[in-house]
């Protein structure tokens, strides 16, 4: 499997590290933490998954590379990959691993 | 028909003309009192159980394909009762006693093989761990032996003792372990299953639930409608997918694992041995085969085949652990969805949904559970109570922190 990374171009899948779908982290005031509300929150964001036969948004992480996260949509039921981006949603990586990288070649 | 060494006598005299088939092509009644989703391992366990000693006889067992041809067909067999945590040690010798009077008490070949499990340590950190695990085992009445270097030379002479990285320093080694014919385990089942009346319908997919205020009172199939007072779930790496029907979320990550078989070569190695520097397990069939596994892929599948990175990954562990399988040509690979859960642990329990329960998350262990797991499942639905062995196993353990985390890695389903 090969992974088009924005900044790098397309890549092995032994350069990246998977983290699971992409998923929004629960947003609650620190007096709100206590709270079924939260709790429940984050019983769902930490254990729970659709996990579907298809359509899958994950982060992965190009750490053989230019160390950005990426926000991957990918099909699991056939590993095609449908769309890669920036997970921050940034134009380019801003890691200072990369700049030196750049510099020294 | 039982099977006997007259039998076999009988019909080699009289050309095999003797056999019938081991269990009915059944098709679905209108309604059952319990209807088991999935005829793999657990499954049809789950069925024989419950007609064999909890008089529960009106049962169906639905199976989308044929039984058999999910991750009971496709495992490497390795069954052992090597756990360290409360939950799990009692469950799984549970099963390794199940294992041990299996073929005897359902009249059928299982070939199951203590032929002992051996897990190598390579750093006095590990060896620790080992002490530990081998500690736990034993106060549980389990059987465990750390054996030193020249220990496991006796045993397994061939391996690379002095590799520059990972030298191996000794091993645990679980006698009672070992291997079982995974095929001749689901036609056991279903044949002890059919004969106490149980029917098993292939070719019958679950495409959603029959619900009667907020109770579920049958399943839609590909084969038509089909009533039940009690619907049990036990879809391996399917459990995302059938529960979802039900509106369901679970903590559940589907991954493919691959294994793979080299040509077969004369008797080599005579236990099961697993790596301890990397993920690598090894056992020889029957038929001569080196069966070898290692890690699962590391991103959620449903394609039930694996990719090259991961099969290089294992057979770099291969060449570390023992370098002459390098000169075996390997003969096939294929892979299983596993139902990876958030803590590694398998969930047996009722779910939020009236009359619905669920059998899963069985990670990459669940062969060797399958028997116990079966018994359990089936005390859960005959009786509505946990089996106490498999008490633990609950589906709300998330919510109240009581993980079983055995790898201690957290919530990465990939890790476990
Ligand atoms: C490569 C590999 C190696 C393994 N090695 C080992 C090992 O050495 N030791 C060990 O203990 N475990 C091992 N395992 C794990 C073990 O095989 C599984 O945990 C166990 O088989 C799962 O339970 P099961 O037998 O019921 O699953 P399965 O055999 O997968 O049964 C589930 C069944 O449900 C059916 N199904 C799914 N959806 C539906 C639906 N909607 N309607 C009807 N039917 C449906 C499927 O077709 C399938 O037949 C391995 C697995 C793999 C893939
Ligand atoms: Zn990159």
């Amino acid at each position: 499997m090969r992974i088009p990374c924005p900044f790098c171009g397309p890549r092995d899948v032994i350069e990246f590290t998977v983290h699971g779908e992409a998923r929004q982290r629960p947003v609650f005031e620190a007096h709100e933490l206590d709270t079924p509300a939260a709790r429940e929150a984050f019983v769902d964001y930490v254990y729970l998954r659709d996990n579907p036969a298809g359509l899958h948004v994950e982060h992965w992480y190009h750490g053989i590379g230019c160390q950005s996260w990426l926000l991957v949509t990918r099909d699991t039921r056939t590993h095609d990959i449908l769309e890669v981006a920036y997970a921050a949603g940034e134009e380019e990586p801003a890691p200072a691993v990369v700049r030196t990288m750049e510099v020294a070649s | 028909m039982r099977f006997s060494g007259f039998s076999v006598l009988r019909n080699a005299l009289t050309g095999q003309s003797g056999w019938t088939p081991h269990w009915r092509k059944a098709s679905p009644k209108p309604a059952y009192d319990v209807i088991i989703i999935g005829g793999g391992g657990h499954g049809l366990a789950t069925a024989y159980y419950l007609a064999k000693e909890f008089g529960v006889t009106n049962v169906a067992v639905l199976e989308k394909g044929w039984v058999g041809s999910g991750n009971v067909g496709r495992n490497t067999t390795i069954i052992r009762s090597n756990y360290m945590l409360p939950g799990n040690i009692p469950f799984y010798e549970f099963s390794m006693k199940l294992w041990e009077g299996l073929e005897q008490d359902f009249n059928y070949n299982a070939m199951v093989s203590q032929r002992g499990v051996l897990n190598l340590y390579h750093s006095d950190g590990q060896r620790d761990a080992y002490v530990r695990r081998g500690n736990a085992m034993r106060l549980h009445g389990v059987d465990a032996e750390l054996l030193d270097r020249d220990g496991v030379r006796a045993i397994a002479p061939y391996l690379d003792f002095d590799n520059a990285r990972f030298p191996i320093q000794g091993g645990l080694l679980h006698r009672r372990g070992g291997t079982a014919r995974h095929d001749a385990v689901v036609w056991g089942y279903a044949r002890g299953a059919d004969a106490r009346g149980v029917d098993i319908i292939e070719n019958c997919e679950v495409t959603g639930f029959r619900m009667d205020d907020g109770r579920v009172v049958g399943v839609e199939t590909t084969r038509g409608p089909i009533g039940a007072k009690t619907v049990g779930m036990a879809v391996a790496g399917n459990s995302s997918k059938v529960a979802a029907l039900a509106g369901l979320r679970l903590p559940i990550e589907s991954h493919v694992l691959q294994a793979f078989v080299s040509e077969g070569v004369k008797p080599l190695i005579d236990t099961v041995i697993t790596f301890g520097a990397g993920h690598f397990y090894i056992s020889q069939s029957d038929k001569g085969g080196l069966v070898f596994g290692g890690d699962l892929d590391p991103f959620p599948s449903y394609a039930q085949r694996g990719s090259l990175s991961t099969f290089a990954d294992v057979t770099e562990n291969a060449m570390a652990l023992m370098p002459m399988i390098g000169r075996l040509r390997i003969l096939r690979s294929w892979g299983g969805i596993m139902d990876m859960s958030m803590d590694g642990s398998p969930i047996i329990d009722e779910t939020p949904v009236d009359g619905l329960y669920l059998n899963g998350g069985w990670c990459y262990g669940g062969f060797k559970a399958t028997p116990a797991s079966g018994f359990c499942f089936a005390h859960l639905l005959a009786r509505g109570t946990p089996h106490p062995a498999a008490a633990a196993y609950r589906l709300d353990r998330f919510a109240t922190g009581r993980v079983i985390d055995e790898k201690g890695v957290g919530p990465s389903p990939n890790l476990h």
